[in-house]
């Protein structure tokens, strides 16, 4: 009985409904004309922006933003924040520069050269120990995330500082005598002409894609960052949930570092200061909602390579980076605003 | 008290609805109502969920305005911009759902929005003074210095009352005002109503306990499918009338189901106790057992502070227990987590269903599917067109209306999310169903259609165990009913029980009237 009246209206209506729904498709779908926009109004202004080779370089800029954006947004669907990811990128960079400079075991009186793939999988497990921390302190201390994130931001910026004594580790080609080269590889090689970067940051997107659209976890994910007591009450391990977002996370604030040291062939221990700030404004862009349970992987994709695209699109036209600084800011707010109109009008 | 005093003749009509319809898109809620509010007495207004009452009541409060129609006050017309306006004129709502911070005390609560100021700021001396004032008036012992977040529910209400009563109210709608409040609560609310008329309060009342309505009003109103379908004065009626215009056609909560025979014992609790959760350090269920078999479906009544969630969440692997056990089929579950009962076959539908039922960021299917997640998932992946199988066969086999599984969940009626509820955890396929006032806040028909589905499954095997508070729903499908008083079970009843038993035993002040 209920079918009846709702097709007698829809025909009713058609003709309003139908335009309706171009806006509302402009506006779900607005990162992605905010990018048409982006690279519309830079190419017409810049000779240099429409190139081939300019996307690809933009692109690698974007890699690092992205990849921890696509952490970030796993946080922000549980209803969680990490302030650390920035830090961690530091020192992921900081600990594999360690490692490829050679480890002294005094002992032994040896140095030890890990093999570059050692290496990466050293700096992975090193960010989801940091991840497991921040993990913990939220789901089992109940530390606010805010707080536990932004204590462990300071705590990861300190020891990448104590460990290089505030110095930039450079000269991480490696020499091929000790069998440890291929760290430029990351950020310098490519492959079918796509920088190795941004084709992780791809391999990284699609994974994460498929785990939150086809797994079990994808569920627990939205559910218990929706309503985690209800998540709960339907058998959903929300305390593993916690913990397992915030070690993504930190994987992939690890694998951002290892892709950022590798573009510069060296490791600061400042290096991704404030970036957890430009993640969470890709996230925020892109969608999702920061109280939790709302967003996607490709929103986010889309709201890392806005502000990638901005901010490089600036650069090339020539605009001071005070400026920058102020458009990033805008877009950010206009986001907020969009989505708030979004998630308030029900 | 504050509620100001409006002196016309009384029974006159002061706010009247005039061919008030009202569409969302093209969902129209209202059709062309009219409805008289008379100074000095109760208007009821009866119906379904979905039958326009909360949309009839936000426009007379001025939250949203009509799409046709007009509203007249003192015989004037008049338009509301806005809520506050309409508070200006006098018009106050109590919403079904409570709009306090649970995290400031109720003093801040009552003046929020409206503090009364000194030269240096706020005066929260006289704040208290007036919010004790209120307090006593209500009969409620609640220290205005108290966060909310630690009243009971029934507090909270209590609370949400006297903050509408604080702002010179001359018109008063209440939607759903004793949905949380126990017998002895209402007694007081319906005390301070009938206060209210004799100083000229006109007031609405919406509630989905009919009996308790027909006790205090004066006017009846029946809405159904967002047109109003009768109005009689309440000396002319009774609650056989009010059912019959609101539902349409006759009907009961159904009786025990028979005809099988019941099986083993399904689950089987021994001397449980459990302490507050909240930390007072006394034991909320003492040292209770308790065994349903196959097939049984048992009550569970009592007041509210009874012990009757705590009991059930203990069971479900929610909280601890202190002390006792919990067997089902033979086997400890006693402090399992609550996947593991859930594997088990012992499943919980919550209390609250927005606070603990439902995800509202997802679709009426994704909510549906939640508890059962391993039955369509295949390796790492779950699988679409399993999972799209496993809704539709929930959908229908709980009866939900929606318009199919992608419809955002907050697009159903209470009662349709209140089946989703049930359906997520029938859809695990339990042994034993444990359901915590399955009735709160729908309205008769769908009350009627879920113990009519229980019944049902409890005929193929099911153990149901559910809580009330509305003595009527114990005599409904139960086999069984308990009546549970501190924690303990105070007496224990067949379906022939009658309900002045039932109240006595709970504990319930038994006013002669």
């Amino acid at each position: 009985m209920s079918v009846t009246p709702a097709i007698d209206t829809k025909t009713a209506v058609s003709g309003g409904k139908r335009k309706k729904s171009l806006v509302e498709l402009l506006f779900e779908g607005r990162a992605f004309f905010a990018l048409i926009a982006i690279i519309v109004v830079f190419s017409l202004m810049s000779p240099n922006y429409f190139t081939v080779n300019n996307f690809l370089i933009m692109a690698s800029h974007v890699a690092i933003f992205g990849l921890l954006a696509i952490g970030m947004l796993l946080v922000i669907l549980n209803g969680g924040i990490d302030l650390s990811v920035g830090s961690t990128l530091g020192l992921a960079g900081v600990v594999a520069g360690f490692l490829m400079q050679g480890v002294t075991l005094p002992q032994f009186g040896v140095i030890l050269y890990p093999s570059v793939w050692v290496v990466v999988v050293l700096t992975c497990l090193l960010g989801a120990v940091v991840g497991a921390v921040n993990g913990v302190l939220i789901a089992y201390l109940r530390v606010p995330a805010f707080v536990a994130t932004l204590g462990v931001l300071y705590v990861a910026r300190g020891i990448a500082l104590l460990m290089t004594n505030g110095l930039t580790y450079n000269n991480l080609g490696g020499r091929p005598e000790l069998g440890n080269t291929g760290f430029d590889w990351l950020g310098f090689n490519r492959l079918a002409g796509v920088p190795i970067g941004v084709l992780v940051l791809f391999v990284f997107a699609i994974a994460c894609h498929i785990l939150l659209a086809r797994t079990a976890f994808g569920r627990w994910l939205y559910s218990s960052g929706g309503n985690e007591r209800a998540a709960e009450l339907s058998g959903v391990p929300v305390k593993g949930v916690k913990i397992t977002v915030y070690v993504l996370s930190g994987i992939c604030a690890a694998v951002a570092g290892l892709v950022l040291s590798s573009q510069l062939t060296s490791a600061g221990p400042t290096a991704g200061t404030t970036y957890e700030l430009t993640a969470i404004a890709a996230v925020v862009i892109g969608g999702a909602a920061l109280t939790g349970g709302r967003g996607t992987v490709i929103g986010t994709m889309l709201g890392a390579f806005v502000i990638g695209f901005l901010s490089d699109g600036l650069v090339i036209i020539g605009v001071s980076a005070y400026w920058q600084t102020v458009f990033t800011g805008a877009v950010i707010v206009t986001a907020v605003l969009l989505n708030s109109f979004k998630y308030g009008r029900r | 008290m504050s509620a100001a005093a409006d002196t016309g003749p009384k029974g006159e009509v002061v706010l009247a609805a005039r061919n008030v319809a009202k569409s969302y898109g093209s969902v129209h809620a209202l059709k062309g109502v009219n409805f008289d509010i008379h100074r000095g007495q109760v208007t009821t207004l009866f119906g379904e969920n979905g039958a326009g009452k909360s949309t009839l009541m936000k426009i007379l409060s001025g939250v949203v305005q009509p799409t046709s129609g007009e509203i007249i006050l003192d015989g004037e017309p008049i338009v509301f911009a806005s809520s506050s306006q309409a508070r200006d004129r006098g018009i106050s709502i109590i919403h079904q759902e409570l709009s306090l911070a649970p995290n400031m005390n109720v003093r801040d609560n009552i003046f929020m929005g409206r503090e009364i100021m000194t030269a240096t700021g706020v005066d929260f001396a006289e704040e208290e003074r007036q919010t004790r004032l209120l307090m006593a008036e209500l009969e409620e012992d609640i220290d205005p210095l108290t966060p909310v977040e630690e009243l009971r529910l029934g507090q909270q209400q209590i609370v949400e009352i006297a903050r509408a009563l604080s702002v010179n109210s001359r018109i008063l709608i209440m939607d759903e005002p004793t949905s949380a409040l126990s017998a002895s609560e209402v007694e007081v609310l319906f005390k301070v109503i009938r206060d209210l008329m004799n100083r000229g309060v006109s007031i609405v009342y919406i509630s989905h306990h009919l009996e308790e309505a027909l006790q205090i009003t004066n006017h009846a109103v029946v809405l159904r499918d967002g047109a109003m379908t009768a109005y009689a004065e309440r000396k002319d009626i009774d609650l056989e009338w009010i059912v019959r215009h609101m539902v349409g056609d006759n009907f009961d909560l159904g009786s025990p189901p028979t005809g099988y025979d019941k099986g083993d014992v399904a689950l089987s609790i021994e001397g449980l106790t459990v302490t507050d959760p909240g930390g007072a350090g006394y034991s909320v269920v003492d040292g209770l057992s308790l065994s349903v078999r196959e097939g049984e479906i048992v009550c569970i009544y009592g007041l509210m502070g009874a012990g009757r969630t705590e009991l059930l969440e203990t069971v479900a692997g929610r909280l601890k227990p202190t002390a006792g056990k919990v067997v089902l089929k033979g086997r400890d579950v006693t402090g399992q987590s609550i996947s593991a009962c859930i594997r088990d076959g012992l499943v919980l539908v919550p209390e609250d269903r927005q606070r603990d039922g439902l995800v509202q960021t997802m679709s009426v299917g994704r909510n549906l599917s939640l508890a059962s997640l391993g039955a369509f998932t295949r390796g790492l992946f779950t699988s679409t067109s399993r999972e799209a199988g496993l809704i539709g066969e929930a959908i229908r086999k709980v009866h939900i209306k929606t318009d199919g599984g992608a419809a955002p969940i907050g697009s159903l009626s209470g009662g349709n999310q209140q089946k989703v509820v049930i359906g997520k955890m029938l859809a695990t396929e339990p042994e034993v169903i444990l359901l915590d006032e399955p009735s709160r806040g729908i309205d008769i028909g769908a009350k009627a259609e879920v113990f009519k589905l229980l019944a049902e499954r409890a005929k193929s095997g099911l153990a149901v165990v559910y809580t009330t508070s509305e003595v009527g729903e114990c005599l409904s499908i139960a086999h069984r009913i308990i009546v549970m008083r501190r924690g303990r079970i105070s007496a224990e009843f067949g379906p022939d029980v009658t309900k002045e038993q039932i109240m006595a035993a709970s504990g319930e002040a038994v006013h002669a009237h």
